[in-house]
């Protein structure tokens, strides 16, 4: 939670001008900028979720499936659609452990785990 | 009783694959797998609109409708392989025992209603696809000629393996 707020608040801070600092590339948040971290579907399974994904960062499904699948995380807090051959994107917004699954497949099934950023 | 039927549909299978094979050294050709593979697909869509038509259950309405999407997916792709390839899949005595059976058990589930329906539905599918998946592991995936329908039908054998698994689970929680 106080992280949260902290997130918030140097968020808020971004939106102000800010006096360029000597020797640092200029970024507009602090810490590395935001990536996209795929993860494939095929043959019936996801596959292995990339280490180091971060609050704020992108989850790109990808579906090399020819059925429909679904990465739905246990809390609800996703929930995309991946129709045969798609794919789908989820902002990660926070940090933690993300459990998920194919509704139609309940068998498929990862975990994602998230840093706070 | 849907056990039984589903074990008269397993035995014909089996019973009815091995003159098949005994006819011919090699097993049954393409023609003959497609048209069992396909076949042993649609009487599954027609299981699970049965399903819809008469199940008030949300998960196991869930299920039927994977299954009309998932079977119809194998389904349209093998057609287009056998069009492909010039194969015209040909009826045989596994495809029609499968038939039979599925209508028996079709008949017998029309007489359901409630949680006797959905329970005998399900576990009729735990069967179905055990059969099936045993079937296409044991017979018709090694008898396969062609390198695209062996990888079709091995690719229906995970998604089916995932069926049997999911029916498991379904079944389960319906006892």
């Amino acid at each position: 939670m106080s992280r949260l707020t902290i997130l918030a608040a140097g968020a808020g801070l971004t939106l102000l001008p800010s006096p360029p600092t000597l020797g640092a590339p200029a970024s507009p948040t602090a810490g590395p900028a935001p990536r996209v971290h795929k993860v494939v579907i095929d043959k019936m399974k996801f596959g292995p979720v990339p280490a180091g994904i971060r609050a704020g960062d992108t989850i790109l499904w990808i579906n090399r499936d020819m059925f429909r699948h679904t990465a739905t995380a246990r809390d609800k807090s996703f929930n995309i659609d991946l129709p045969a051959g798609k794919s789908g994107k989820t902002v990660v917004t926070k940090g933690g452990k993300f459990p998920f699954y194919c509704v139609y497949h309940p068998g498929m099934k990862g975990d994602l785990t998230v840093a706070p950023r | 009783m849907t056990i039984k039927v589903a074990l008269a549909g397993a035995a014909a299978l089996i019973l009815l694959a091995a003159p098949a094979l005994s006819q011919d050294a090699a097993g049954p050709t393409d023609a003959q797998i497609a048209h069992i593979a396909y076949t042993a697909g649609q009487l599954d869509v027609e299981a699970a609109k049965q399903a819809l038509d008469k199940s008030r259950d949300a998960d196991v309405r869930a299920f039927a409708e994977s299954m009309v999407r998932d079977h119809a997916a194998v389904n349209d792709k093998a057609l287009a392989l056998v069009k492909k390839l010039g194969v015209t899949p040909e009826a045989n005595p596994t495809s029609q025992a499968l038939t039979d059976a599925a209508a028996t058990q079709h008949q017998k589930l029309a007489s359901l209603s409630g949680d006797a329906f959905d329970t005998a539905y399900v576990k009729n599918e735990v069967a179905y696809h055990a059969t099936v998946n045993g079937a296409l592991a044991d017979t018709l995936i090694p008898s396969a000629d062609n390198a695209e329908l062996k990888a079709l039908l091995e690719t229906g054998l995970t998604l089916f393996r995932e069926h049997q698994a999911h029916a498991e689970q379904l079944a389960g929680t319906l006892d």
